[in-house]
């Protein structure tokens, strides 16, 4: 190794300072979220400045067991998640492969209007989705969040992308051996989509699995609320009781953290690939 | 759908093992028909999309337009007003306000997210011990739900137990009044968003930087370029795509912002933090002037639209789709 200059290894040293303040800062919101949920209520009220619990307690998170339908949210969001989850993926794979391998008619136009959907603020179609859905007779149902939801097309950018450099010979091949679209789809394109498959799967259910704006209009039944809308609830209940709602915080994130940090991989190869396009 | 142009393909098999040549002159006459079914089966595949695009974001979006021409009465729309709704967003001193606080936020959020999120890319870029470790920190906020992490920031931000004033009254400073003014109430919001936006921006900068060879960098070392030069007229430019596809996702993002002010402040102290997002939000499910919010919702998209129309032809010049 080629000896190390000291102005090298002054810089050396002031990066990795950079990090690691950068990384406290940035952990700290959560570490203070863990220990609230784990303290007991005097020192979330204390006025003096304690940054390690006095005692370590499980308390917060009987009450939000005990006192609100903690657990029927946490249900609700994996029901709705996962109804999404397949309804988007499905459609997204579907579509991605029509767009970036058939020929057809106003294929051009079409793709534009479908990008041109990603323009449209949720916020928008606020007034007008819950109009329609309550037209329908679905407002108030899981239908009502799952639906509109479901109507995304980011993830039909993303997987034309990743379907159309899958070579046109593999394609050619399967026609010419007399495999129809159909078959071709599944048996060709399907099994070389798992990287995209994976990636469209976790953005999706990231992305649903947070969602709050649209269920916030969507539900009104405090047992059908996801677990973001179920968090404003007992904050609406408890007022202040930071302990109470950082514990109910952090059972509504930690299965996200969990997928996140066991895929974070495909997590982040998703995110860059939406903006490297 | 796939049948009718599988069966087409095995009687070319049938009749001979070379399919080259039996395809091209046949494909001929045939061709008006085969590209028809073609099409046939390319919407088969598209249908489930397009009908839930159609339905939920088309119909709204025209609707939206139709609602915003009309009267509400609390729960539905009656009377064709015209222009009325609009009109009396000009002379709405709450929709300029809110319009003001969303432009400042946007001018502020943006470039801040830019420039951390390019120092920090160029940061995890280099040699560091541990750097998937510290990246790993920085994306984590981006995951979690905007509720959680505005709580947090209300949390942390409380005037009378929240740590950050705990900490300045512990330095001997007087506390900051994050909840009862104007300017520290908007300065906590920001704060947040960057916490939780940073992230992706870096993201975004690293898959751009990697892009990059590191020849050009030696060639730059062997000029005897400064690192401060190798940053200014390499990386910067360099990194131009990733900062336009970051400009576009910020600005829509900022423009749009809804679940940390909600949660965090409401849009006070007064009308401090309002923006048109969660105006729009209180005049369609808390006062239920449905039009009123539907109007305000059209001048977002409009804002949104002609933002985007402006980047996307300065920067012509790239091929951004395909």
């Amino acid at each position: 190794m080629k000896q190390i200059r000291p102005a090298q290894r002054v810089s050396a040293i002031a990066r990795l300072v950079t990090a690691v303040v950068v990384g406290l800062v940035m952990m700290f919101p959560l570490y203070w979220m863990v220990t609230l949920a784990f303290s007991p209520n005097a020192d979330v009220f204390s006025r003096e400045l304690r940054i390690w619990p006095s005692s370590w307690t499980l308390d917060n998170f009987r009450t939000i067991f005990s006192s609100f339908p903690t657990a029927t949210w946490f249900g609700n969001s994996v029901v709705i998640t996962a109804i999404v989850t397949v309804l988007t993926v499905t459609g997204n794979l579907l579509a991605g492969y029509a767009f970036a391998k058939l020929d057809f008619r106003g294929k051009g136009t079409l793709f534009l209007l479908v990008l041109s959907t990603m323009m449209i603020p949720v916020q928008v179609l606020m007034v007008a989705q819950f109009r329609l859905v309550t037209e329908l007779g679905i407002y108030g149902t899981f239908w009502a969040v799952i639906l509109p939801s479901a109507a995304s097309a980011f993830g039909i950018f993303l997987a034309r992308q990743f379907i159309i450099a899958i070579p046109d010979e593999l394609i050619e091949a399967a026609k010419v051996d007399g495999a129809g679209t159909v078959r071709i789809f599944l048996q060709i394109v399907l099994p070389l989509c798992k990287p995209l498959i994976a990636v469209l799967v976790l953005l999706t259910v990231m992305y649903q699995w947070n969602d709050f704006a649209w269920p916030l209009i969507a539900l009104k039944d405090s047992q059908l609320f996801t677990l973001p809308i179920g968090l404003l609830y007992l904050r609406g209940q408890y007022g202040a009781d930071y302990g109470a709602i950082m514990a109910l915080a952090l059972v509504s994130i930690t299965p996200i953290i969990v997928m996140f940090l066991a895929f974070q991989k495909y997590f982040v190869q998703g995110l860059a690939r939406s903006g490297i396009r | 759908m796939s049948a009718g142009t599988s069966s087409r393909e095995e009687s070319t098999d049938d009749t001979g093992p070379p399919p080259s040549p039996a395809i091209t002159p046949a494909a001929a006459p045939g061709r008006a028909s085969r590209r028809q079914r073609a099409t046939l089966a390319a919407y088969g595949f598209l249908a489930p999309n397009l009908v839930l695009l159609g339905v939920f974001l088309f119909l709204p979006l025209a609707w939206a337009f139709l609602i915003s021409f009309q009267e509400s009465n609390g729960f539905g729309a009656s009377g064709w007003v015209g222009l009325d709704n609009y009109r009396r967003l000009v002379t709405d001193p709450t929709f300029w306000r809110s319009a003001l606080n969303t432009a400042t936020f946007t001018l502020l959020t943006v470039p801040l997210s830019l420039a951390l999120g390019l120092g920090l890319a160029v940061l995890m870029n280099s040699v560091l011990p541990g750097r998937r470790l510290f990246r790993t920190l920085i994306y984590l906020p981006m995951v979690i739900s905007g509720v959680a992490t505005a709580l947090m920031g209300v949390l942390l931000f409380d005037e009378a137990t929240g740590i950050i004033n705990k900490l300045l009254r512990g330095g001997g400073l007087a506390g900051i009044p994050w909840q009862s003014q104007g300017s520290a109430a908007f300065a906590s919001i920001i704060l947040v968003t960057l916490w939780i936006r940073v992230g992706f921006n870096m993201v975004i900068y690293l898959a751009g930087l990697q892009g990059i060879s590191p020849e050009l960098y030696e060639a730059a070392r062997l000029e005897g370029a400064t690192s401060w030069q190798q940053f200014r007229y390499l990386t910067v430019p360099l990194v131009g795509p990733s900062t336009f596809f970051l400009l576009i996702m910020d600005v829509i993002y900022s423009f749009q912002i809804f679940d940390t002010i909600f949660v965090m402040t409401g849009g006070g102290p007064g009308r401090s933090t309002s923006v048109l997002v969660t105006y729009a939000y209180e005049n369609g499910f808390v006062t239920r002037d449905q039009s009123y919010a539907a109007a305000i919702g059209i001048v977002i998209f409009l804002l949104t639209l002609s933002f985007t129309a402006i980047q996307w032809r300065g920067n012509r010049s790239r091929d951004t789709v395909g």
